[in-house]
């Protein structure tokens, strides 16, 4: 039935994309905005971590004009006009557009194939059988059938206050384009580079991937894919990207959004405990992690990977339980880093006065005035 | 009447290795062997035989060859030499031609084709022997999402669990009732399966009171269509309660343990008579609808104050998916799903070579049904029927199972050779025998040795297949058919698993 959807039978579900990748995240504790230098610079750094084909950024603080409205930032592949009339034609039916716009790029930088991008700030227009939905719920589906939808059209990110910009290219070359130094300031900034080993580069499968306000770049490989997916089907998530990203990025939202459970919970259901240390746990920790292991086996997150996952005042870096993947944290009065490696946070912020490398399966929750993060520095290694 | 039947198998003795210590004499409940003493000299009943090789095993000297006997008639292939036999066999007795063990036709067998992923370059594969890899596997239904409640910053799980039971190992002893198998054969099920930390099934003919302190903890108990046994303190005394609906090897039809094998202990755990004939009828005769079942399952919920998960066991027939999904519905824990190729003691032939679906198909089809309606997490699946080694086992897993059944696999571990004359009650190897001269054969101690070092070497075979493929928990494989591929199946059979092909 859910796969059916899209897929005479499972068997044609596309294989999901593998990629090795180098990330990089970077939030002021404080909530004041800044530029894009360093998540640029921090990227450039790390430039064999990809291969050009696939980068992107998340910015968060992005459009405090428009804060209280849905920014929609969608991409009409090969610049298909029809397709924009078709969307367009589906928001005004759906939502009330305040403004609209392209959204500007540097005409001297060339990159492979790129679409018409264009971005909408919407509020929900619901039917009177929509009324009870919440607005999350209502955005979101209507996301979903646009993704699923219309060909040539692909929404990269729909929260308020937030937007995603990616592309085929190297991120370096993504941001001259979008001309993200120059335009845009936010209090978090997100970076993905991409390094795809199976897949021509496509600038919908390029990092970061979003739903309504959260974010998600992803390196590593998710051996335990196709459980995920079958478990998130369950829940109406629809894996059309086919890679693991996307799988995190809906379980994130699965639990975090929907069911409400707190970032360091949901780490411990992705990136679990082993039983044996479990065993070792007060009965109190034994109660609830051997719940949390038997209800959300199915969102086992295993094989190599690390994630930062951002949304409003938070971001969150987490390695797999058995750290496969690394990932470096920094801190410096109130900016925080996160990193693939710790020498891209070094070439950035020479004067770091913190760095240290969590444990895998520990989280770096990074929490807007608060020193949450500093938590994980006590269980590094 | 004369029996026109012709050997099944050659016995043949090497005259020169015998030493005439008339081993194989006392161990063929066939008598088979005979020993002229006044000729000092050894002649065979070969008719009789059944080829379970005991007599070839025992031999100290290697002396004895048992060999099937194929070629006798002219060769054909609409008439092949077993559907002769059975007609001549027929036409002497009248009666329904009965067998034992597992369908031995040549169906595909599924596992033989689907091939496991592993890890190149882009992860790493693990290494079992120095990483933790983790096997533990959960039976019953899982809630659809946790209270966390918080108190000082420590978080607290603020949920009500529905009944779960843990296994160390996704692996089953299948329900093999008193009865149908011998004292130290039950006894020897249970004791490994306690040591390895995981289920034995009692099958329908009860618990014996005294085993219960000890291995209640690790039984699954059944409550079948003869209602064996069944008192509260069976149904309380187990882990997981499973009601039987039906077997791969005989669908639709019932069981029918003679009276001559109802001894006083059999007849005191099954709770009937001694020397009666113990008849399970082909339907639950309370269950005749779903809403049926439904009321036996919450019957048997309430009996046991919803501690104990239900399961309900029923053989793939065509529509298994439909079945399965109103099984949940109804209310069950776990849904076993029991596959075309499912051992017995005693069927008819034509029932159990003709009658219900291969299990992987079976199992494709019900963990899709039950994920497109959204109910999976509210039950676990256990698949069952011919799952004959660790590789078969985690495909199984692989196609969306939470546990395997052995049942078959479990009895060659003891001895068994399938020699499928298990309804004769002359099982040599002391398994499906209630002969004490036979039985004996079987030392529990030993023979649940056997039985643990099966579960522990399937253990560590699929651990090494889970580090191959870069995974650290059995979980993370559980309907993942993306690490699946098929070779020589047709497209249809492809959709059916939702498994590619190789290369795909
Ligand atoms: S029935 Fe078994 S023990 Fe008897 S002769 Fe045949 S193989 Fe040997
Ligand atoms: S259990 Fe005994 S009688 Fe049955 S097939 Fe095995 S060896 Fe033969």
């Amino acid at each position: 039935m859910l796969v059916q959807q899209y897929y005479q039978n499972e068997r044609f579900v596309p294989d999901k994309e593998m990629d090795a990748c180098g990330l990089f995240g970077v939030m002021h504790t404080g909530g004041v905005r800044f530029g894009g230098q360093m998540a640029i610079d921090a990227i450039k750094n790390m430039k064999v971590r990809g291969s050009g084909l696939g980068g992107g950024f998340a910015i968060y603080g992005l459009y405090p004009k428009y804060k209280d409205h849905y920014a929609l930032h969608i991409i009409y592949q090969d610049k298909n006009m029809a397709a924009k009339k078709v969307v367009e034609a589906f928001l005004k039916k759906h939502f009330y557009v305040v403004f609209d716009e392209e959204i500007p790029t540097n005409p001297d930088i060339h990159l492979f194939a790129p679409p018409l991008a264009w971005r909408y700030f919407v509020a929900p227009q619901k039917g009177s059988a929509e009324e009870n939905i919440p607005d999350d719920e209502y955005v979101i589906s209507k996301v979903m059938h646009l993704n699923s939808h219309i060909d040539d059209a692909y929404v990269f990110s729909s929260g308020k206050d937030v937007g995603v910009f990616k592309g085929v290219g190297f991120p370096e070359e993504i941001a001259d384009y979008f001309m993200l130094d120059k335009l845009y300031e936010g209090y978090i900034w997100t970076v993905h580079s991409r390094f795809p080993t199976n897949t021509p580069g496509w600038w919908g499968g390029a990092h970061p991937l979003s739903i309504l306000d959260w974010t998600v770049v992803h390196n590593g490989e998710i051996s335990s894919y196709g459980s995920n997916r079958r478990f998130l089907e369950m829940h109406n998530y629809y894996c059309t990207l086919h890679t693991d990203t996307e799988v995190l990025a809906y379980a994130v939202d699965l639990l975090m959004r929907r069911q409400e459970l707190p970032i360091e919970v949901v780490a411990k259901i992705f990136a679990p405990p082993m039983w044996e240390a479990i065993r070792q746990m007060n009965d109190n920790d034994k109660e609830l992690y051997t719940a949390l292991r038997m209800t959300y086996a199915p969102l086992l997150m295993n094989g190599p990977f690390t994630v930062i996952v951002a949304h409003h005042n938070e971001m969150i870096g987490l390695t797999d339980r058995i750290r496969l993947r690394p990932i470096t944290a920094g801190a410096k009065g109130d900016l925080v880093f996160l990193s693939s490696e710790e020498a891209a946070i070094r070439a950035v912020c020479p004067d770091l006065e913190l760095a240290w490398t969590p444990p895998g399966g520990e989280p770096v929750v990074v929490r807007l005035n608060t020193r949450d993060h500093l938590q994980s520095l006590n269980k590094s290694i | 009447m004369q029996s026109y039947l012709l050997s099944e198998f050659i016995v043949e003795r090497r005259e020169d290795r015998c030493i005439h210590c008339r081993v194989c004499e006392r161990q063929c409940a066939n008598e088979v062997h005979l020993y002229d003493a006044e000729l000092d000299r050894f002649f065979s009943s070969e008719k009789d035989c059944v080829g379970c090789q005991r007599c070839v095993t025992l031999c100290p000297t290697d002396a004895l060859y048992v060999r099937p006997r194929l070629e006798d008639y002219r060769p054909n292939s609409s008439w092949t030499r077993d559907k002769m036999q059975n007609l001549k066999k027929q036409a002497a007795t009248g009666g329904v031609v009965l067998t034992g063990s597992g369908n031995d036709k040549p169906f595909r067998v599924y596992w033989d084709h689907l091939l496991l992923n592993a890890s190149q370059v882009t992860n790493p594969s693990i290494d079992p022997l120095r990483e933790p890899m983790e096997l533990q596997t959960f039976l019953g239904r899982k809630p659809d999402t946790l209270k966390i409640e918080f108190s000082d910053g420590k978080a607290k799980l603020g949920s009500e669990l529905y009944p779960n039971v843990m296994l160390q190992i996704p692996l089953v002893f299948s329900a093999m009732s008193l009865g149908a198998i011998s004292y130290p054969a039950f006894k020897s099920l249970a004791m490994a399966a306690k040591e390895a930390g995981v289920l034995f099934n009692t099958g329908e003919g009860g618990l014996p009171v005294e085993m219960r302190d000890e291995y209640a903890d690790c039984a699954i108990v059944q409550c079948a269509s003869g209602r064996f046994g069944v008192d509260l303190d069976y149904l309380n005394c187990a882990r997981i309660i499973e009601i039987k609906i039906g077997q791969g090897a005989k669908p639709g039809i019932g069981g029918h343990l003679p009276g001559e094998k109802v001894s006083d202990y059999i007849a005191q755990t099954r709770m009937i008579p001694r020397g009666t004939d113990a008849l399970s009828p082909a339907p639950q005769h309370d269950i005749y609808s779903i809403e049926d079942l439904s009321m036996l399952i919450y019957a048997l919920k309430e009996a046991t104050n919803y501690t104990k998960p239900v399961s309900v066991k029923i053989a793939a027939v065509h529509n298994v998916a439909a079945i399965a999904s109103g099984i949940v519905r109804a209310g069950a824990d776990i849904v076993a799903i029991d596959g075309i190729r499912g051992g017995t003691g005693a069927a008819p032939l034509a029932t159990r070579d003709n009658v219900g679906i291969p299990m992987e198909l079976a199992l494709a089809s019900v963990d899709k049904r039950l994920r497109d309606e959204g109910i999976r997490n509210k039950c676990s699946v256990i698949a069952a029927g011919g799952i004959r080694s660790s590789a078969d086992a985690i495909k199984a897993i692989a196609l969306g199972a939470d546990a395997v059944y052995i049942g078959t696999a479990a009895l060659v571990a003891m001895g068994c050779t399938l020699c499928q004359k298990c309804y004769t009650g002359k099982c040599n190897w002391g398994i499906c025998t209630q002969n004490p001269f036979l039985t004996k054969r079987l030392n529990p101690e030993l023979t649940s040795q056997r039985l643990l070092n099966l579960l522990r070497g399937w253990g560590h075979e699929i651990q090494e297949m889970l580090g191959g493929l870069g995974v650290n928990a059995i979980e993370s494989l559980r309907a993942n058919r993306e690490h699946l591929r098929g070779v020589g199946l047709e497209e249809w059979e492809l959709n059916v698993l939702g498994v590619k092909g190789a290369g795909e």
